[in-house]
């Protein structure tokens, strides 16, 4: 990237800086404060953080003892304090201010598929990056050929009360690779208010395989915004699942794949519960740009409380010969809370496939009496019949990471 | 007496459903419940076992003593009750395994029971099948046999079988029958009986497989007849249950 389109990046998140999202509310980035970068020492082994920070990070899939890891990154707050890059020789992880020093190519990842003026929180990341000199953020690599079924895991902590913690990822499966992620978001348990914009951006090169399974626990008063863009080329599989269970005040994301590649193949699957007044606005987006590009979709949300859960979904067919489905499954168990869905198709050219369906509605009755007649209490029944909408069948990952995927989503759903 | 249902009246949505309905199960006994479509006998299995949309607008049901009227459904089952439903729901996410562990009392965590295991061997379901979520996109057999699959975890004391021949092949009629039988305590000497049952049929078929000691025909929501399970199926086979119209009228 040349000196002139980093000036741009600058200029386009100046003019964004307060630009309102299109969706979700507003909020006011100034409420929050900014950490310094890397304020905090680094550590030697996650063995050595606070037995209450492990239990934080196991609960959104993140083992401190790296068992069945190819490598790990934890940020917490707006320092990278623990990076480990020597498990696996097929995968680099590091911070990204390190990979920008190692390789001056990572540069041109920069930026790419999400946009520094998409709004004030793409603009706020861009502007700290050019204030401090400095980015936050990890860098995954899967080199080429090669397929680490363990996956990696990466982790965004909260730690301090009322910051807004900022990150800036870039992930690359290389030709023919395959590469796995776990991350998990967390907040500390004293942690009451604070802000988190993630921005990632992933490529994935012909031929390639990136399964990114993220688990959110944040604080009842966190606002979140993450940002991410995935660019497929010929014949990539790119496989997003996405879990939150727990309260939070606002989060609110719209990840895009762009099907780019012919046969790219882009799947979005997620899990949301709404407690509390949590208001979660989770989409998937996937444009399915080149011939035999196929995109889908696939949601369950149950809102409880006074939660208000937007389910999104949108695919977007340009050329002809592609495929799509979303399917929007909800489930509103109070009358407080809602849920809104919205399914959008849009075809664009002749001869493709799209298709919908969507459906939100309470617990049937006939399957709690089902239960009850079986000697299950009724409140036991609806909890079972809530886990078991909301326990999807995740598919594409590698048996060793279904296993703990699975585990993940039960542990998710034990407090539903 | 196990069960004893005395004078029961029962709407459903605001309309009169159960008139008057009398009916007395004695330990180790099987019953047979038969009437056309609409008469009302799903309704009265639906409100012994305590669903509650049935409004009981008069009388009581006792079971093993106890007056149960009040009672929510997963407490009656506690007490010893069960059902195997004609078209039960199918729960995406809860897998037959969990419910066979619910049902026999076992820990979430642990392997299925082996006798369980053997027993939906013998009911041809194969293990990999006991993960499949309940009744979602199952075969007419395979409903019926996964719900008495589920009877013999329980193991009730009072059984309630609504249709349970309908939509299964002959070959299977057999299987279920024997296991229904087992549910009945029909393998052991009539004196000896603890176990009993009540079961709706249509058309009686099943009743060529499974013997019955009593049989009450219910027509309009009212108990019209009540005798010989043979006896009464012979006159339904020759009159229809217009005939049973007719001697309800002169009773």
């Amino acid at each position: 990237m040349d000196v002139l389109s980093v000036r741009n990046v600058y200029e386009d998140a100046e003019r964004a800086k307060d630009k309102k999202a299109a969706i979700g509310a507003d909020v006011t980035i100034e409420n929050f404060t900014d950490e310094t970068v890397n304020a905090l020492d680094m550590i030697d082994d996650l063995d050595d953080l606070s037995n209450q920070t492990k239990k934080d990070l196991l609960k959104v899939g993140v083992d401190t003892e790296e068992n069945n890891r190819s490598g790990s990154f934890l940020q917490v707050d707006q320092s990278n304090i623990f990076t480990n890059n020597a498990i696996s020789d097929s995968i680099e992880v590091m911070n990204i201010g390190i990979a920008l020093e190692k390789y001056n190519w990572v540069e041109d990842y920069l930026w790419n598929v999400v946009k520094p003026d998409a709004d004030k929180y793409t603009a706020k990341t861009a502007l700290r990056e050019k204030e401090d000199g400095v980015k936050s953020g990890y860098f995954v690599r899967s080199l080429p050929g090669t397929k680490e079924v363990m996956p990696v895991q990466a982790c965004m902590f909260i730690s301090d009360a009322d910051i807004m913690q900022t990150a800036h990822n870039v992930i690359i499966a290389e030709e023919n690779s395959e590469l796995h992620l776990i991350t998990g978001c967390a907040t500390g348990d004293d942690i009451s208010s604070a802000m988190h914009v993630g921005v990632s951006e992933m490529y994935l090169k012909p031929g390639s395989k990136i399964t990114f399974t993220m688990v959110h626990n944040w604080a009842e008063e966190v606002e979140v915004r993450p940002r991410t863009g995935v660019n497929l080329a010929d014949n990539a599989t790119y496989i997003n699942n996405y879990i939150l269970t727990s309260p939070v005040s606002t989060i609110q994301s719209f990840p895009t794949a762009y099907c780019n590649g012919e046969n790219s193949r882009a799947i979005f699957q997620s899990i949301q519960g709404g407690k509390k007044d949590s208001i979660i606005d989770v989409g998937s987006r996937v444009l399915l740009n080149a011939k035999g590009a196929k995109g889908e979709v696939i949601s369950r949300a149950v809102a409880q409380d006074e939660s208000q859960i937007y389910a999104r979904g949108h695919l977007a067919g340009t050329v002809p010969e592609v495929k799509g489905h979303l399917e929007c499954h909800g489930l509103v168990l109070s009358d407080d809370s809602f849920i809104y869905a919205v399914p959008e198709l849009e075809a664009s050219s002749a001869n493709l496939e799209m298709s919908h369906e969507a459906a939100v509605g309470k617990i049937s009755e006939d399957e709690i009496n089902y239960l009850t007649s079986r000697g299950i209490s009724e409140e036991d029944a609806e909890s079972m019949i809530v886990r078991g909408f909301l326990n999807m069948d995740i598919t594409g990952l590698p048996d060793e990471l279904a296993q703990q995927t699975q585990n993940m989503i039960d542990m998710s759903l034990d407090g539903m | 007496m196990l069960l004893e249902i005395e004078n029961l009246g029962v709407e459903v949505a605001g309309k009169r459903v159960l008139k008057d309905i009398n009916l007395s199960i004695a330990e180790g006994e099987t019953h047979v419940l038969l009437g056309p479509n609409g008469a009302g006998k799903s309704t009265l299995f639906l409100t012994i076992l305590g669903f509650p949309q049935y409004d009981i607008v008069q009388g009581s049901i006792k079971f093993k003593g106890q007056d149960i009227t009040k009672l929510s459904t997963a407490e009656r089952v506690q007490l010893g009750i069960g059902v195997s439903f004609q078209t039960p729901p199918a729960i995406r996410g809860v897998s037959v395994r969990d419910l066979l562990k619910i049902e026999s009392h076992q820990d979430m965590d642990e392997d299925l029971n082996p006798r369980m295991k053997e027993l939906a061997e013998q009911l041809k379901f194969s293990d990999e099948f006991l993960d499949r979520d309940v009744n979602l996109g199952f075969s007419g057999g395979e409903v019926k046999r996964s719900e008495i699959l589920q009877l013999l975890a329980q193991m009730p004391d009072f059984t309630m079988f609504d249709e349970p021949d309908s939509g299964v092949d002959i070959e299977n009629v057999e299987l279920l029958a024997s296991e229904i039988g087992t549910l009945l305590d029909k393998d052991k000497p009539q004196g000896s009986r603890k176990r009993s049952g009540l079961l709706i049929t249509h058309l009686g078929y099943i009743l060529n497989f499974v013997s019955a000691d009593k049989a009450h025909v219910l027509i309009d929501g009212v108990i019209s007849c009540s005798g010989n399970p043979t006896e009464i199926l012979e006159d339904i086979r020759k009159n229809g249950f217009n005939g049973c119209v007719e001697c309800a009228q002169c009773l």
